[in-house]
């Protein structure tokens, strides 16, 4: 156990290796690039391969390539880098190979502004790849949490053969904090199912009673097919109405079984409030500030921390709208989570507080909206 | 048992329903069916092959081969397979792809794998078209002749498949055509067995498309169009230049010995280890 003051890009290093990654392909951009320096110093010192790639399309290639091999395998990336990436998302949701993507977001649309904070990619996270899949996405508020989160979407990932996404912004990415780094032995690490049967029983997308098919290696002795097609069990293509349906019910249902397990959220001040502030990443921090000094006023305000961005965590905030009137959402770009908040609650209950100029929403613009002045 | 006799059924998945998707008279099969004859006289352990493609007509062999087979995106197959290959270098890594999809799409994908030397073994077949999408130019469409997008003739030069691969860096380049399946065999083994990048183009056709909208016959008249129009590089060093140019030139156009990627990030590790 060692305690040091690091970066968030670190701290996502240090995870990755804590959960097993032996493979990390990339290729360079701002404000993620320091997560690709770190690993291609530390990966070959633990006999893990680092390889940077042509562009992003590739880069995530060559990590479901490697997932495929058999090692944890992860990219990081920013917007226009992650814009790049959708294909492959897709691709990955459709053939259920685990892999982690970071993103850690900055200013956009396009060149934007490379070094300053944004959290303009949740929808983009959410909906980027075409077609109906579904998608994991974590976000830290904090440093220690950056660890803690990229564990977690190893676990995952692995855990549910998918695709997680890793939404640092660049205040999180790039901020140093205090971090107490665990012992790696003794951090809790998720192995895919792997099978044991005949090899001619092998079914690589059958039904199983978790719905998540066991996963082969490639060159562990079952030789079966992969393709972004619509497969059938074995994975091969096919155009049957009975066989496409139940594999998009099958991946989705993968995830929705197992909600409690993948939405994690921090829970502040609930019971008595009128007012709820729902915030994530490093805007969160600015709420915390806002909803202290607001209730320091005797304002009757909780929050809602969204460690889980995707899927978005609706039963609690059902649960909350019960007794809750309003609802304020800041976030660092022009309303993307406060969508799915009006959604669920009603848009006259939301108040949103925007900031999309690579700046941090600050706890004074969320404390008028919470005073609502 | 000789390799003619020897059954190619013993590498195709009986599992998979037949027929393939090609068109009656494609060359891809004949392509499908050397790679086959390789692995086969090489002795690989089918466990120990991965095939990978991008897509397109040629993107749709893996399916039928009884390998660890991945149909992947378009252009990207040998990003895929280095990410795989770096993970199990103890694999044989096959890629195939088309014209357009190693070339156009794929192109940056495939100089650099050829500049970093990645022990991969790529087979392109070249049709000259988009053959899937019903004929479209593509990168090695000929000057002049026509596609469904290029109803007044193609005005771009087509691409050096095999030079592009030299120039980047491949160990090994080679060409030959669907018609000379033997010479192919010979070639794809060698590729296979070779460190670091290896690189066939095999010349093929599609009467279908490119054919039927530039008159030029059935898959047999193209298929002798072929063996008429290419020769080995021996020939064609007697040629003049202005005759050279118009040939298919064939044989082994690069083969030199030095380290692959794999090789080289080994030792990336032994440093790191402080070895």
């Amino acid at each position: 156990m060692t305690t040091r003051l690091m970066q968030g890009n670190e701290a996502v290093s240090w995870g990755a290796l804590a959960a097993g990654c032996r493979f990390y392909a990339g290729y360079p951009i701002t404000p993620s690039t320091e997560i690709a320096e770190m690993l291609s110093r530390e990966l070959p010192k633990i006999g893990g391969k680092f390889i940077q790639m042509e562009d992003e399309i590739g880069s995530l290639a060559a990590v479901i390539g490697a997932s495929v091999g058999g090692l944890k395998s992860m990219t990081a990336t920013s917007g226009p880098g992650f814009s790049l990436m959708q294909e492959h998302i897709g691709y990955a949701a459709m053939t259920e190979i685990p892999c982690v993507i970071v993103d850690v977001q900055r200013l956009g649309p396009s060149t934007g502004s490379p070094t300053s904070a944004s959290q303009g990619d949740v929808m983009q996270a959410r909906w980027g790849s075409h077609g109906d899949y579904p998608i994991i996405a974590l976000s830290p508020t904090t440093v220690p949490q950056a660890f803690d989160l990229t564990v977690a979407a190893f676990n995952i990932s692995e855990h549910y053969r998918t695709p997680v996404i890793l939404l640092l912004d660049e205040v999180i990415g790039h901020m140093r904090e205090r971090v107490t780094l665990p012992d790696f032995s003794t951090v809790t690490r998720v192995e895919r199912m792997g099978t044991d049967v005949p090899p001619e029983w092998y079914r690589p997308y059958g039904d199983s009673i978790s719905d998540v098919p066991p996963m082969a290696n490639f060159g562990s002795g079952y030789r079966y097919h992969i393709t972004g097609l619509y497969h059938d069990q074995m994975g091969y293509p096919t155009q049957r109405l009975d066989e496409i349906d139940p594999w998009i019910q099958r991946v989705h249902r993968k995830i929705e079984r197992n909600l409690n397990n993948i939405i994690m959220t921090e829970e502040y001040g609930l019971s008595s409030a009128n007012t709820v502030v729902i915030a994530y990443g490093a805007t969160a921090r600015s709420a915390r500030h806002a909803v202290k000094l607001a209730r320091q006023r005797r304002h009757k305000v909780g929050m809602l921390t969204l460690l889980t961005i995707w899927p978005f965590a609706e039963e609690a905030i059902c649960k909350i709208a019960q007794t809750t009137k309003r609802f304020v959402v800041p976030e660092m770009n022009l309303g993307q989570a406060a969508l799915e908040v009006e959604r669920l609650v009603g848009k006259n209950r939301v108040v949103r507080v925007n900031r999309a100029n690579g700046e941090m929403v600050t706890p004074q613009m969320i404390l008028q909206a919470i005073e609502g002045r | 048992m000789s390799r003619e006799q020897h059954s190619a059924h013993n590498y195709l998945r009986p599992t998979k329903k037949f027929p393939n998707v090609w068109c009656p008279g494609c060359g891809i099969g004949i392509v499908m069916g050397s790679l086959i004859r390789a692995v086969d006289h090489l002795g690989l352990e089918k466990d120990n092959v991965a095939l990978i493609s991008g897509i397109g007509c040629t993107g749709r062999m893996p399916v039928y081969t009884d390998f660890n087979t991945m149909h992947t995106t378009h252009g990207r197959a040998l990003a895929f397979a280095t990410g795989l290959k770096l993970a199990r270098p103890e694999m044989e890594v096959i890629v195939v792809m088309g014209d357009g999809d190693a070339l156009a799409i794929g192109g940056n994908h495939f100089i650099h794998a050829a500049r970093r030397n990645m022990d991969i073994t790529a087979i392109v077949v070249n049709n000259n078209i988009y053959g899937m999408t019903g004929g479209q130019y593509s990168p090695t469409t000929p000057l002049d002749s026509r596609a469904t997008t290029a109803p007044y003739g193609n005005i771009e030069p087509p691409m050096p498949i095999a030079d592009l691969a030299a120039a980047a860096g491949a160990s090994y380049v080679a060409r030959t055509t669907v018609y000379h399946a033997v010479e192919m065999d010979r070639y794809i083994e060698q590729a296979v067995s070779k460190k670091g990048f290896s690189m066939i183009e095999v010349v093929s056709y599609c009467h279908t498309t490119y054919g039927r909208i530039n008159k030029l016959g059935s898959a047999v008249d193209m298929m002798r169009a072929l063996k008429e129009n290419s020769v080995s590089l021996t020939a064609a060093e007697k040629l003049p230049p202005e005759e050279r140019e118009k040939k298919v030139v064939r044989g082994v156009l690069r083969n030199i010995d030095k380290p692959g990627y794999v090789e080289l990030y080994d030792k990336v590790i032994a440093k790191a280890q402080g070895g």
